[in-house]
């Protein structure tokens, strides 16, 4: 039996070497005249191995990582046992297939990204093989309610970061009226620190198509657009060349199937607005004005794309619902939360020994997300706090490390579960910098539409700079958190009413440094400079 | 009125409608291809800047007159969205990664030692052309903060010594090059 090679060469693959790692294992196999197939792949997800390779014979898999160019002839010496010389065991990731002596990738709980790092991203069949467009198959012989029933009995919520639950959203789309109806795929995936979407696309596109082709069914829609980074040149690429596929397959055109379903895919290239994440602001975007957010109602459910109604679902939840057709809404629900079912995928990174992308069902505590499958904090640092959802979300402290990983229990500690950006953090990060960081990006990112977030945000911003510069009062800490209030309560949109959550939180788990800098003129990280005249300016317009 | 005078007057008064040619081929290929689609402006503009590198001031004129919208409109959604430029970049457009991930692994220093390195500040080119410096809110490669993109290869795992190094391989490559050139 012929032996199976993959390579990981998803983004952080490449980025990792992958390319020069396929080459040498191409040279090396031609020259020991090996019987070996070697095939390309999305990422595993253990994207702090890379560059990831699997060798598959006889039904048993090994994993190694890192593998650099130079060490692929020392693995294949080894692993078709032609001596160990040279061959270190720290390259061996996993020896198991389902990879349960590697608690990164063991305690995962894998639906959307399942097949993410086995197949092909670029071979159809690759995908059929393992039993793709099996459920949009399968879905086009139920009604389109029953479709909707099926969704909602599941419990599956918007991964997008809000959690609203996806088969109501199709509901009201469903029984809008319109002469159209469109349906948009959210991959624009701005939050810094995060990268679930790029993976899941990049690794297996089709996954995201056939949810996609499947929430079309159900609402009636006759257009899907695929709103996705323009900084994610791979990503592009493969979603063109699986909608290619696709239609040559028979899933995209006039009556697919024999089911008298009419549908086109359209990708939409994102130009770099952090705001455009926003479901309104997306939309202006695809209709090809400034991405800036509109008042809602009317949401667009009944009024979106052109005034038609429109439903807008994010990479991640498309990807879980040709799972939950093939297994039942039953199993998928009993995965997560008595609310929320099925699992999460996260992108588990910072200061942290195993970073990488995980899927984990809803419900896991932080503790077991960062310690168990992180590996805990690199390099021997303590443990400070681990933020979540990006420029949205939160910090929260070692003290609440035992909160589960749901929509609500988050939402409870000021923290949003977000579109899955985790990092985390350790004692060199100053709290009061990062909010500063997060701060900064957002100020740059507000659309300057509503004045409560395009002012409030500088504000914020200039006050966080002084404070992190050492010449603030008590009483501008108070003014902090009275403005924060402003602008969450003020905002047009959900950026700007996010905006404040990172300074809420580090100001309500962190306040001792907070006051070491106001009190004592001491940064306790050592990062802030204490009376530097950088960004003067600035400053002087907050004092005024 | 001397016949001097009124020759300069002339000039003075008509020099050419600068857009009265039609545009040129590659920006005709470009707007020919999404002409009637109201919702092709941010696709135009990226085609534009795929070709060109950055817009050009004269392309968006042509853009605005032959797609029928109005200037401010072409150069309202131009200004929104950061992937767009309007001077031309250097030969190597080196973008480090400020995502947060990035950021807890120290990307700013990175930014700062080649701003140093370069004598540039962010968003801006060396004289000789070769180098732009920017960054970037986030290259979804994490993973392997802290990250740097020269053109369209990723560098995952910098430091600042590796970051200045990749600077200067570029340097003396193109100091090799010019001199073949010359020779």
């Amino acid at each position: 039996m012929s032996t199976l090679i993959r390579v990981g060469t998803s983004t952080c693959g490449l980025a990792a070497g992958a390319d020069q790692t396929l080459a040498a294992l191409e040279r090396q196999v031609e020259r020991r005249q090996l019987d070996v197939r070697i095939q390309r792949t999305g990422c595993l997800g253990a994207c702090h191995r890379e560059p990831l390779v699997e060798v598959l014979s006889n039904g048993n898999s090994v994993l190694y990582g890192p593998i650099t160019p130079e060490r692929v002839a020392l693995l294949l010496d080894q692993h078709f046992g032609m001596g160990e010389r040279g061959f270190s065991r720290d390259w061996l990731v996993s020896q198991k297939t389902d990879k349960s002596d590697y608690p990164f990738l063991g305690r995962q709980f894998k639906i959307t990204t399942q097949l993410c790092g086995i197949i092909d991203p670029n071979s159809l069949d690759d995908y059929l093989a393992h039993g793709g467009y099996q459920a949009f198959r399968a879905a086009i012989q139920h009604t389109p309610e029953e479709i909707i029933q099926i969704v909602k009995d599941s419990h599956l919520r918007g991964r997008g970061g809000a959690g609203f639950p996806t088969g109501m959203k199709w509901e009201i789309t469903r029984k809008s009226k319109g002469t159209q109806k469109f349906i948009i795929c959210n991959a624009d995936e701005g939050d810094p620190g995060a990268f679930m979407d790029r993976t899941m696309i990049e690794g297996d596109p089709h996954r995201v198509l056939e949810g996609m082709l499947m929430g079309a069914y159900a609402m009636g829609a006759s257009k899907g657009y695929i709103y996705v980074r323009a900084e994610y040149p791979l990503a592009v690429k493969a979603l063109r060349e699986a909608i290619k596929q696709a239609a040559a397959y028979g899933v995209t055109g006039k009556n697919i199937l024999g089911s008298g379903m009419n549908f086109e895919f359209v990708i939409k290239e994102g130009a770099g607005a952090f705001v455009c994440g926003e479901e309104t602001a997306l939309m202006r975007s695809i209709e090809g004005k400034r991405g800036m957010p509109t008042m809602r109602p009317p949401y667009p459910s009944e009024h979106g794309l052109w005034g038609f109604p429109t439903s807008i679902n994010n990479v991640e939840t498309f990807a879980s619902v040709p799972s939950i057709l093939l297994n039942g809404p039953t199993w998928f629900a009993n995965i997560g939360t008595a609310k929320s079912g099925g699992t999460k995928a996260f992108a588990l990174t910072g200061t942290i020994k195993k970073s990488g992308l995980v899927e984990v069902p809803i419900g896991m505590t932080l503790r077991e997300m960062i310690f168990e499958i992180g590996g805990g904090v690199k390099s021997g640092r303590e443990f400070k706090a681990v933020q979540l959802g990006g420029p949205s979300g939160g910090c929260l402290p070692f003290a609440l490390i035992d909160t589960h990983i749901d929509y609500e229990d988050l939402k409870a500690t000021g923290a949003i579960m977000g579109s899955g950006g985790m990092v985390s953090v350790d004692d060199t990060t100053c709290m009061v910098d990062f909010a500063r960081f997060f701060l900064t990006f957002t100020q740059e990112e507000s659309c300057g539409k509503c004045v409560p977030c395009r002012i409030g945000t500088r504000k914020l911003l200039n006050l966080l700079t002084k404070i992190s510069r050492g010449r603030a009062t008590e009483h501008d800490l108070g003014k902090l958190e009275s403005l924060c209030e402003t602008v969450r309560l003020g905002s047009l949109c959900g950026l700007g009413q996010t905006a404040p959550n990172p300074a809420l939180t580090t100001l309500r788990y962190f306040k001792d440094e907070y006051l070491a800098h106001v009190l004592d003129h001491k940064c306790p990280a050592g990062v802030c400079e204490m009376n530097s005249s950088q960004h003067e300016p600035e400053l002087t317009m907050a004092m005024a | 009125m001397p016949l001097h005078t009124k020759k300069k007057h002339r000039q003075y008064l008509y020099q050419g409608d600068p857009l009265a040619a039609p545009p040129p081929p590659e920006l005709a290929a470009i707007l020919d291809r999404h002409r009637d689609q109201p919702d092709a402006m941010i696709t135009v503009l990226e085609e534009i800047q795929a070709h060109y590198g950055y817009l050009p001031q004269r392309q968006l004129q042509y853009t605005a007159r032959e797609l029928g919208f109005p200037l401010s409109r072409v150069y309202g959604v131009a200004t929104f969205y950061n992937l767009f430029h309007f001077t031309a970049p250097g030969r190597y457009m080196v973008r480090v990664c400020r995502g947060t991930a990035c950021h807890v692994n120290g990307s700013q220093k990175i930014i700062d030692a080649l701003e140093k390195n370069l004598g540039i500040h962010q968003d801006e080119s060396t004289l000789d052309g070769l180098f732009s410096l920017q960054t970037v809110a986030c290259m979804g490669a994490c993973s392997l903060a802290p990250v740097l993109v020269v053109n369209d290869h990723t560098y995952g795992r910098m430091t600042i010594e590796s970051s200045v190094n990749e600077v200067e391989n570029l340097k003396k490559e193109n100091a090799v090059n010019g001199e073949e050139v010359t020779a």
